[in-house]
C-alpha cells in the first residue's frame, strides 16, 4: 500500500518549532513519508508544497496566535489546487474558542499543549485518505 | 578515610534496607536525564578547595553570587514581561505593573515587530499584536512609555533580528523626554546567535547580524554607559529541548562569539564586557536550577579572566536576569502551574539571581490576563519577603550534593565548549547545524520519556482528572488591533517629512554600504519617522536575508 505522506509545515512568523520537529519526527518513526515545510511559511508556500508532494496530510502547527486568519487560507488553497481529500490537522496553542470555528472550516482535527505523540500517530493512522 | 569506611558500613545497611523497602521503579535522574547521588558525601568532593572553587559571594569566581551582601542590599529586580495588542493596551499594563510593585518593565513584541516587519505588510495578517506589542514606528514607541519616566525605570526589551532599531527608538524616547544618555537605563536582548540556534526570529545572514550586535555595544560602550547592550540567553535554547548543560553550554559558547566580535572591532574587554548579561530558565528540576546557575558564574568568570584576561570585576561577574520555564506549563489543571513557577522562582532566587519573571499560570493557553499576570509577581513577592531564603547569600553553597551536581555540570558544559572551540566558534558550529541538532535530539528524547511515564508531568501523563476541562478566564487579542495599527501607518507615512524621511533612509543605505556603524543613522531615521520595516528593508536589501534548511 502507498506510504502516507505527512506534510508538516510552520505557517506564519512563529519561529516555535520544538513542537513541529518532534512531531515530524514521531511520524517518520511511525512509518510515514513526513516533508517539513521549515520555519516561516506563507500559506502560498504551503499550498504549494502540499500540491508538489500529493500529500494525504497537511499538519499545521502554530504557537503565535495567527491561525484563524493563516489555517482557512491554507485549506480553501489546498482545496481549490485539488487535493480535496486531504486531511487537515493543526497543532499549537490554540483557544478553546477558536477551535470550533477552526473544525467549521475544514479542520479535521485539532491537538493542543499535553497531546502524546501516539494520539497524533494514531489518529493520522486511522484517518488519512487511502488512494487508489 | 574513616569516612569512606563508614560509607561503606551504610551502604551495606543501605542494601539490607532496599530489600525489604525497594526503591521506586523509576532512574532517578535530573530533568536533564544526569543521574544523580544516592547520598552526597565529603568523598563526592575531593579535589574541592573552599577558596579557588567557591571563595565569598562578590568575589571571584562569584560562585556564591555577585554581590558580597546579596539580597540583603537589595532584593532581585522583579521584572514581568508584558506586551500585548497595541502601543496604549501595553502602556496601562505597564502601569498596572509598576503600582503593583515591579521594579523594573520588560517588553514583549509582536511576531511581526520581531521579524522586521510593519503591522501593514502581508506577511504580519492574522499577527499583529497577538503574542506582544505591535510596535512599528517611534509613533509607537512614544505611546509605549507614554507617562513612564524612562530617567526612572529600567526597561527590557526582547527583540533581536531588529533590536538596533527597537534600541534606536527607545532612546529617541528618552532623548525627547530630556533624560541624558548616561541615565538611560536597561536591556536588550540584543542575542541573535540564540536566534539562529533556538528562537528562530532571525532578518540577516549570520556574519551581518553579528556586525549589528557589535554596533550596537560599540556605539553604547561610548555613548550610552549604563545600557546592558546584550543579554545573552539560554532560555529560548532551554525553551527548544535542551538539557540544563546545553542550556549553559551554547549560551556561554555565544557569549564568547561576541566576545571575540568586539575585540576585532577593536573594543577592550573591560570597556564593554560589563554591560554584558545573561538570561537563563529555570526549569522543574530543583537542585540542577540552583547548581545551573552557580556553576554559570564560575564558568564565566574564569573564561573571562583566563582567556581574555579581563581585569575589571564587572566584565568577571556573570549577572543574569531568570524566567520560568513556559514549557513546564500544563494546559491540564492550569491551577497547578502557580505550584510550579512558585518552585521555579524559588530555584533561580537559591542559585542567586539578579532579576525575575515568574510565569503566569495561563501562559501555555494564551497571554496573562491582569489577575494572573498579578499573581505572579505575588509569587515572587513571597518568595522574597515571607520564605526568608533572602537573607543570606547562597544558602546551600557548601551542600555535598549541590556541589558535586555544580562541579558536574560545570565539566559538561566546559566538554561542550571545548567541542565547540574545535569546530572553529560558535559561529561555526551554527554553521554545521551542531546546537541546533544536539537540542532537537533532546527534545525528542524527553518526549519520548514522558510517553513512556518515565518522566511525570502531573495532570498529563498522571493524575489526570476524568472530570471536565478546567477552564480560566483568558486574554483575547481580535483583529481591531491590526485594522487600527494599519490605519495608524498610512497616516504617519503621510503626515511626516517626506525630505527627511528619505535623506535619513539614503544615509542608512549608505552607512550598510560601507560598512559603518548603523546606530547612529538608524537613530536619526528613526526620529525622522522611518518605520522598522522600511528600514529593515533597506538593510536587507544590501545584507540579504537568512535561509534555514528544515531539518528534523
Amino acid at each position: 500500500m502507498e506510504k502516507i505522506r505527512v506534510l508538516v509545515a510552520k505557517p506564519g512568523l512563529d519561529g516555535h518549532d520544538r513542537g513541529a520537529k518532534v512531531i515530524a519526527r514521531a511520524l517518520r518513526d511511525a512509518g510515514f513519508e513526513v516533508i517539513y515545510t521549515g520555519l516561516h511559511q506563507t500559506p502560498e508556500m504551503i499550498i504549494n508544497a502540499a500540491i508538489q508532494e500529493d500529500v494525504h496530510v497537511v499538519g499545521m502547527s502554530i504557537l503565535s496566535g495567527a491561525h484563524n486568519v493563516l489555517v482557512p487560507e491554507i485549506i480553501n488553497g489546498v482545496k481549490k489546487a485539488g487535493l480535496k481529500d486531504a486531511l487537515f490537522v493543526v497543532g499549537g496553542i490554540i483557544p478553546d474558542e477558536d477551535i470550533s470555528d477552526l473544525k467549521q472550516k475544514g479542520v479535521n482535527m485539532v491537538f493542543t499543549p499535553g497531546a502524546s505523540l501516539k494520539e497524533v500517530v494514531d489518529y493520522i493512522q486511522t484517518n488519512a485518505p487511502r488512494r487508489g | 578515610m574513616e569516612i569512606k569506611n563508614q560509607k561503606t558500613k551504610w551502604e551495606n545497611k543501605l542494601k539490607e534496607t532496599e530489600k525489604k523497602y525497594l526503591p521506586r521503579p523509576i532512574r532517578f535522574t535530573t530533568l536533564s536525564d544526569m543521574d544523580v547521588l544516592d547520598l552526597g558525601t565529603p568523598l563526592d568532593l575531593e579535589s574541592f578547595d573552599y577558596l579557588k572553587d567557591l571563595g565569598f559571594p562578590g568575589e571571584y569566581p562569584y560562585t556564591r553570587g555577585v554581590q558580597p551582601n546579596m539580597y540583603r542590599g537589595r532584593l532581585w529586580t522583579m521584572r514581568q514581561f508584558a506586551g500585548f495588542a497595541g502601543a496604549a493596551e501595553t502602556n496601562k499594563r505597564f502601569k498596572l505593573l509598576l503600582q503593583a510593585g515591579q521594579m523594573g518593565l520588560s517588553t514583549a513584541f509582536d511576531m511581526p515587530t520581531l521579524m522586521g516587519y510593519d503591522a501593514d505588510h502581508p506577511k504580519s495578517k492574522g499577527e499583529v499584536g497577538k503574542c506582544g506589542v505591535s510596535i512599528s514606528s517611534l509613533e509607537d514607541m512614544e505611546r509605549l512609555f507614554d507617562g513612564i519616566p524612562l530617567g526612572e525605570v529600567t526597561t527590557s526589551m526582547t527583540i533581536n533580528g531588529p533590536a538596533i532599531v527597537m534600541m534606536a527608538m527607545y532612546f529617541a524616547v528618552a532623548e525627547k523626554q530630556g533624560v541624558p544618555r548616561e541615565k538611560v537605563r536597561g536591556t536588550l536582548q540584543n542575542d541573535i546567535l540564540k536566534e539562529y540556534i533556538a528562537q528562530k526570529e532571525w532578518l540577516f545572514p549570520i556574519k551581518e547580524g553579528v556586525k549589528l550586535v557589535i554596533d550596537t555595544v560599540e556605539f553604547c560602550t561610548k555613548h550610552y554607559p549604563n545600557w546592558n547592550t546584550i543579554s545573552i540567553s539560554g532560555y529560548h535554547i532551554r525553551e527548544a529541548g535542551a538539557t540544563a548543560v546545553q542550556e549553559l553550554a551554547f549560551t556561554l559558547a555565544d557569549g564568547l562569539a561576541y566576545i571575540e566580535a568586539s575585540l576585532k572591532r577593536g573594543l577592550k574587554v573591560d570597556e564593554f564586557a560589563p554591560r554584558l548579561s545573561f538570561f537563563f530558565d529555570v526549569h522543574n528540576d530543583f537542585f540542577e536550577e540552583i547548581a545551573k546557575f552557580r556553576a554559570a558564574r564560575r564558568m564565566w568568570s574564569r573564561l573571562m579572566k583566563d582567556r581574555y584576561g579581563a581585569e575589571n570585576e564587572k566584565s568577571l561577574m556573570l549577572r543574569t536576569h531568570a524566567q520560568t520555564a513556559g514549557v513546564s506549563l500544563t494546559a491540564q489543571q492550569p491551577h497547578n502551574n502557580i505550584v510550579r513557577v512558585a518552585l521555579q522562582g524559588l530555584a533561580a532566587v537559591l542559585g542567586g539571581t539578579q532579576s525575575l519573571h515568574t510565569n503566569s499560570m495561563d501562559e501555555t493557553l494564551a497571554l496573562p490576563t491582569d489577575e494572573t499576570a498579578k499573581i505572579a509577581l505575588r509569587t515572587q513577592q513571597i518568595i522574597a519577603e515571607e520564605s526568608g531564603v533572602a537573607h543570606i547569600a547562597d544558602p546551600l553553597g557548601g551542600s555535598y550534593f549541590i556541589e558535586w551536581l555544580t562541579n558536574k555540570t560545570e565539566t559538561q558544559a566546559l566538554d561542550y565548549i571545548k567541542r565547540i572551540d574545535e569546530m572553529g566558534g560558535m559561529i561555526k558550529a551554527i554553521e554545521r547545524g551542531f546546537p541546533q541538532s544536539e537540542i532537537a535530539n533532546s527534545a525528542y528524547h524527553y518526549q519520548r520519556q514522558l510517553e513512556k511515564k518515565e518522566k511525570v508531568i502531573v495532570g498529563v501523563n498522571k493524575y489526570q482528572t476524568e472530570e471536565p476541562k478546567q477552564t480560566i478566564n483568558t486574554l483575547y487579542i481580535d483583529r481591531s488591533v491590526e485594522e487600527r495599527q494599519t490605519r495608524g501607518l498610512a497616516e504617519l507615512r503621510k503626515k511626516r517629512s517626506k525630505k527627511a524621511h528619505e535623506e535619513a533612509m539614503r544615509i542608512v543605505k549608505e552607512a550598510a554600504q560601507n560598512g559603518q556603524n548603523l546606530c547612529d543613522p538608524v537613530l536619526q531615521a528613526v526620529k525622522a519617522y522611518a518605520t522598522l520595516g522600511e528600514i529593515c528593508d533597506v538593510l536587507k536589501s544590501v545584507y540579504g536575508e537568512y535561509r534555514e534548511t528544515g531539518v528534523f
